[in-house]
């Protein structure tokens, strides 16, 4: 993001852009569809953030790489058949590690491929840097997107089920929120971080810099 | 000189009345207040408790949300200690303290605050609560004791006092224990979806048995709503149109198939149809304003309300009929704006 008139961004800027300025999750708010399916528990959530930094940071290498030789009017296929690679990749690697986290995240490992953030990034960002900074920008971005999704993770499986990781938090007489790990609890929880994170952000407003509310977020 | 003489120009209305917002509600709060006092009589210190504890969370929780927005308290104008008693009405006696809690802060919080308090939210805040806690706990909200238990001044049942984020105990065996002849405690609503049974018609009006807490009289219920209907503080053609049009259809049902469907006096006074319909539905922000819409608005909650229950999964269905009716108040009181007097006929005003 080169805004006329400012210093042009350092490689930590780039890094910190995806976790906190340009959080994929609480600020922008993209790719809802995984954030509230899969992040019924902790680790569904840090397996899920995993796979899509790892898919973010291959396409924005590969975006990257090509992005001189790659037609204006065929890129977006393009970065689709490369975002597709490499989810099909990450698809048979989680298979090949872990059956039961394969099967507890079903359909939406596959469905990475239609985040709203990778195709956004290949857009905006990895088609117009070189593969370095391409790359520290979508590492920062995967951070960010793991972290959002571990706090709803973390949230939702602690009322959900009173554990943290599968530890058991209240001992066994723990009465479940069973809303929680349903999909109005991924709702209620995400609005909650919003809530808190907006009401941080107008509270001490940043001197220079106008608010961007999370308004301008779009549909994931 | 003559003063030239004054004019004093001022825009409509000009009859002034006496009535407030803190008026009206203060006035819905007694109303309650016999519904109120006829729990505690029926289900003892365990209601009690329950309702003082929701009313007190919602009290806070408004406060809360004062502090964060920096506006001026609202608690004078009686409406979180509505919702709180509503609230509390439509929860079993036995509902563990720490899910009213719950209960009483998502009301408040998701169903109100969030929407920018009083006047501004879309949904009934009690109903909004009840909802939260019916989808994140729904074994202790289909918990029931039954009514008039004896001890019930002296004890607690024991789910009551259920340490904070702990799974309430099982009560069966409590309940046999207090009870002769060992009635389950089901209510009406839930003996007729899974036995096939139907309470007595004396029971239900007078309220001996078991429901939530304040659920229990329907004739209790409509005396209050009367006195505010008769007041002017409720609009008592909602109340009309979901109790006729719910009546309507239990008959039609019932004609047609009399061994299946229940006598339509059962489904007036069985669950929370009544309560519902006098001191819910007619929540002023979040029911239509236009005279058609009114009659539309009640019709598609009772109408919803007889359906859900006759052929949905759930034994009650008022909450989700009247959530829905709040959802489509914008929608139909758009369709249903009047005619501006002298625009002519066909034109959008």
């Amino acid at each position: 993001m080169v805004i006329p008139g400012q210093t042009p961004p350092t490689n930590l800027d780039e890094f910190l852009e995806g976790i906190w300025k340009q959080n994929p999750v609480f600020v922008m708010v993209l790719g809802l569809c995984p954030a509230l399916a899969v992040t019924v528990s902790a680790v569904n959530a840090l397996a899920m953030g995993a796979a899509t930094t790892f898919v973010l940071l291959g396409s924005a290498l590969l975006v990257s790489l090509m992005r001189r030789i790659v037609p204006r009017e065929v890129r977006i296929a393009t970065y689709i058949v490369i975002i597709a690679t490499f989810v099909t990749i990450v698809d048979y690697l989680i298979a090949a590690i872990s059956l039961e986290l394969y099967e507890a995240l079903g359909a939406f490992i596959q469905l990475i491929v239609v985040n709203c953030m990778i195709l956004g990034r290949a857009e905006a960002h990895a088609s117009k840097f070189a593969p370095g900074r391409a790359l520290i920008n979508a590492l920062g971005m995967g951070i960010g997107f793991s972290i959002g999704l571990f706090a709803l993770g973390s949230v939702r499986e602690i009322l959900g089920a009173g554990t943290l990781f599968g530890v058991p938090l209240f001992g066994p007489d723990f009465q479940p929120w069973v809303v929680m790990v349903l999909p109005p609890g991924g709702f209620f929880v995400l609005g909650a971080w919003l809530l808190l994170f907006n009401w941080w952000r107008n509270r001490k407003p940043a001197p220079r810099e106008p608010v961007v509310a999370a308004g301008e977020a779009s549909h994931g | 000189m003559t003063q030239p003489l004054r004019l004093e120009l001022r825009t409509a209305p000009h009859v002034v009345k006496g009535t407030s917002v803190e008026r009206i509600m203060f006035h819905v709060v007694l109303a309650l207040l016999p519904i109120c006092a006829f729990a505690v009589w029926q289900y003892g210190l365990s209601a009690l408790a329950l309702m003082l504890t929701v009313v007190a969370t919602c009290l806070l929780t408004e406060r809360l949300f004062n502090r964060l927005s920096s506006t001026a308290s609202t608690l004078s104008d009686w409406s979180a200690t509505i919702t709180g008693l509503l609230l509390a009405l439509t929860l079993p006696p036995s509902f563990p303290l720490w899910m009213g809690v719950v209960a009483g802060f998502a009301a408040i919080a998701l169903g109100k605050a969030l929407f920018g308090g009083i006047g501004y939210n879309v949904f009934n805040p009690a109903l909004v609560g009840r909802a939260f806690v019916q989808a994140a706990f729904p074994v202790a909200i289909t918990t029931w004791v039954p009514a008039q238990f004896p001890g019930r001044f002296s004890e607690f049942v024991p789910t009551t006092l259920t340490a904070p984020l702990m799974i309430p105990p099982d009560i069966t065996a409590w309940v046999k224990g207090h009870v002769v002849d060992g009635f389950t405690g089901a209510t009406p609503l839930a003996r007729w979806k899974f036995e096939n049974q139907v309470a007595d018609f004396g029971d239900m009006l007078s309220g001996v048995s078991a429901a939530s807490v304040g659920e229990t009289s329907a004739l209790l219920v409509l005396v209050c709503g009367l006195y505010l209907a008769a007041r002017r503080f409720l609009d008592w053609r909602i109340p009309a149109a979901i109790l006729g049009s719910a009546l309507l259809l239990a008959l039609l049902f019932h004609l047609f198939d009399p061994t299946r469907f229940p006598p339509p006096y059962f489904v007036l006074l069985s669950g929370g149809l009544v309560l519902g319909a006098v001191f819910m539905a007619t929540d002023m922000a979040t029911s239509p304003v236009t005279p058609l819409g009114v009659w539309i608005y009640g019709i598609l909650i009772g109408v919803t309300t007889v359906m859900i229950r006759y052929f949905g999964g759930l034994t009650e269905g008022i909450m989700y009929a009247i959530l829905l009716g709040n959802a489509l108040t914008p929608l139909i009181d758009q369709v249903t704006q009047p005619r501006v007097f002298g625009a002519g006929k066909g034109k959008k005003a």
